[in-house]
């Protein structure tokens, strides 16, 4: 059964929009995305599932809600998309409603549940054609649209003014030459190796992260830049509300960006769904063939710099720590390999989570859900009761994590569930413990 | 009654058997060329790999976590894919009809195999009905169908021991099987066509794309 607390949660986004909606309109829409907009892949989606249910298991949102049925990813596409085409999309706005509460609140696109799924369907594909639906019709959680709108006018997800994103550079690049002389933010520095880009959130709320990364880059002499103009956001919500055409603009920005700079690589800041975005889904949807230079996430980048010895290590963490294996840089990259070398390299004490590595459980936060918002907040930790327990089980005091909504998601976890813990980017760890040339420390 | 079944009977059967097959395939084909993503994407090497992760029994986590599902499962399709083919009554047909000769099982061999199948029937049936991760995606049409898989394996096997009259089940047997060959392109049976595609694009995209394993 659909949780009535969460079923009866008001957004301004989904119940006023749906208000207007004709059923004409809402057949078009659903009948040109199931024709126009996709192929080969959801047709065989649809008719290989056998209605085994064995997918259930794979999703936190199942695990965490008592086994819940609902809850399991078959019973999700039952309720949303399998509707849809046994209708012909001839669907109310009574079941638009709960389609876009379930493809929007109730799933992350983790891609979990295909690693279960007997056949390899793509179950997160079909919740984000139901998402690209709603887009459509413009039903889509308020604050999730609100994110999308921003990409559309500033080209970064939070509104950020390009006199605020420079001085925000200034003014991290001050902090950090407190700690080291002589640190610069290079910005605009044409045919630098590497561009640096970063999630709007960063400068809007976190702008320390950059501080530590300019730190980083001066400590390995690295030749890097960033931009003054649009283009240096490689967040991506659009994506995950289904405004592919925004999407596909934001992507273009970002990797033009880095086309004018002249860089060799672009590295980017400790996200997740960014990665995505600019590596799969921007490039897929403009048509090309991948990212027109190497995309390296920071990640990445640590373990090079570490394990190639560029980076010196001074002391080490001596708290218990953990870590959370983000989706798309885990299921979607295979970095939990170097992400644990990293850690090992920073921490004493390193206890892994169970299960690990790309069967580690989503955060319940990314693929767009924390990004709608606080009316959906008690929905995502009902959610994610089973992250809180894998935690605990850990022992650990410290949650590395090196992807935003990971960290914001774990966070929420950790105060909803009093589990006492707190969490950390890898770059946070990297201060604590690097040689910083030419400061009192070293 | 009995020329008819089989004769022109069989013969609609294999014809809308290969025939929905070769349509559902070469459509499907069409399609996935439209799509920007499935064909450059697809490779052999993650591909197979990820196939044999999941034909291997306890290859795969979600394998390891349901044991009995897991055994029953495999049984069940072997069992279910094997017997119609090497079943003696049907490599008498193969020779009759077309000279083949063919590969045949004992009769003991091929009477266990059957009970196997129709053990695996009772098995899935009831999981749809109990479990409620199943139940909550199940319609009657999924249990229809689990009794047109199960139906020839039962006709085949009381004709076989010859408990009825046989002119009478052995048409029941025909028809039954018919139904059994006509589903498959047209229902879920299909993956039986598919699961070597859905699962080795998956495993391309999680090999050559993200660097990652899907089992």
């Amino acid at each position: 059964m659909a949780d009535p607390v969460d079923a009866a949660v008001v957004d301004q986004g989904i119940d006023d929009r749906l208000k207007g909606l004709s059923t004409e309109r809402i057949r078009d829409v659903i009948n040109r995305v199931l024709t126009k907009e996709s192929a080969a892949r959801l047709k065989v989606y649809l008719d290989t599932c056998v209605h085994c249910g064995l997918c259930s298991e794979a999703c936190h949102t199942y695990l965490s809600r008592d086994r819940d049925p609902d809850f399991a990813p078959v019973a999700k596409v039952k309720d949303t998309l399998w509707e849809m085409v046994r209708r012909k999309g001839d669907v109310d706005t009574e079941f638009l409603k709960k389609a876009a509460r379930i493809a929007f609140t109730e799933c992350g696109a983790c891609r979990r549940c295909s690693m279960y799924c007997p056949f390899g369907i793509d179950i997160a594909y079909l919740i984000m054609t139901v998402r690209r639906i709603c887009s459509l019709l413009g039903v889509v959680p308020q604050y999730l649209q609100d994110t999308t709108n921003s990409h559309a006018v500033t080209m970064n997800q939070m509104w950020v003014q390009q006199d605020d994103w420079i001085d925000t550079l200034m003014w991290q690049e001050e902090d950090a030459a407190d700690e080291i002389p002589g640190l610069r933010i290079p910005l605009d520095k044409e045919g630098a190796d590497i561009m640096y880009s970063v999630i709007a959130p960063e400068p809007k709320i976190l702008a320390q992260l950059i501080a530590n990364m300019a730190m980083i880059f001066h400590a390995v002499g690295a030749d890097w830049t960033m931009p003054s103009g649009d283009g240096w956001d490689n967040s991506n919500m659009a994506m995950y509300s289904g405004d592919f055409e925004v999407m596909g603009r934001v992507e273009k920005a970002h990797w033009e960006a880095a086309m004018d700079l002249r860089v060799k690589r672009m590295v980017m800041g400790e996200c997740g769904h960014a990665y995505r975005g600019a590596v799969y889904d921007g490039p897929k949807w403009l048509g090309w063939q991948g990212p027109p230079i190497t995309m390296v996430h920071a990640v990445e980048y640590y373990y090079d710099i570490i394990s190639s010895g560029k980076l010196k290590i001074a002391r080490k963490i001596e708290e218990p720590v953990t870590v959370q294996d983000p989706c798309n840089i885990v299921r979607g990259r295979g970095l939990h390999k170097k992400l644990r070398y990293v850690i090992n390299a920073l921490c004493e004490d390193f206890r892994d989570m169970e299960p690990r590595y790309e069967h580690n459980y989503c955060c319940a936060a990314g693929g767009g859900i924390i990004n709608c918002g606080p009316p959906w907040k008690l929905s995502r930790m009902k959610s994610i009761k089973v992250k809180a327990e894998q935690i605990a089980d850990t022992g650990a005091e410290i949650v590395v994590t090196p992807c935003h909504n990971c960290h914001s998601g774990i966070e929420d976890i950790i105060g909803h569930y009093n589990l006492g813990t707190h969490v950390q980017f890898i770059s946070e760890l990297i201060i604590k413990t690097m040689e910083k040339p030419g400061s009192e420390q070293t | 009654m009995y020329e008819f079944a089989t004769g022109p009977l069989v013969w609609i059967a294999f014809i809308l058997f290969v025939g929905g097959s070769i349509y559902k395939l070469m459509s499907m084909l069409i399609l996935a060329q439209k799509e920007k993503s499935v064909l450059p994407t697809w490779n052999a090497k993650f591909g197979l790999r990820s196939v044999m992760h999941w034909v291997v029994p306890f290859a795969s986590r979600n394998q390891r976590m349901h044991p009995v599902m897991t055994v029953v499962s495999f049984v069940f399709h072997l069992c279910l894919l094997i017997t119609p083919l090497f079943v003696m009554g049907h490599a008498v047909l193969w020779k009759q009809s077309w000279g083949i000769r063919w590969f045949s099982l004992p009769a003991w061999a091929a009477d266990i195999m059957t009970l196997v199948v129709i053990g695996g029937f009772f098995f899935f049936f009831v999981r749809r009905m109990v479990a409620p991760e199943v139940r909550n995606v199940n319609t009657w049409k999924d249990y229809v169908l689990l009794l047109i898989v199960v139906a020839p394996f039962i006709t085949g096997f009381v004709a076989h021991q010859q408990w009825l009259p046989y002119s009478t089940i052995i048409i029941a047997h025909i028809v039954t099987g018919v139904l059994w060959l006509i589903a498959i392109p047209f229902t879920w049976l299909s993956h039986m066509l598919w699961f070597f595609f859905s699962r080795s694009y998956m495993g391309s995209e999680f090999g050559s794309v993200r660097n990652a394993r899907d089992w």
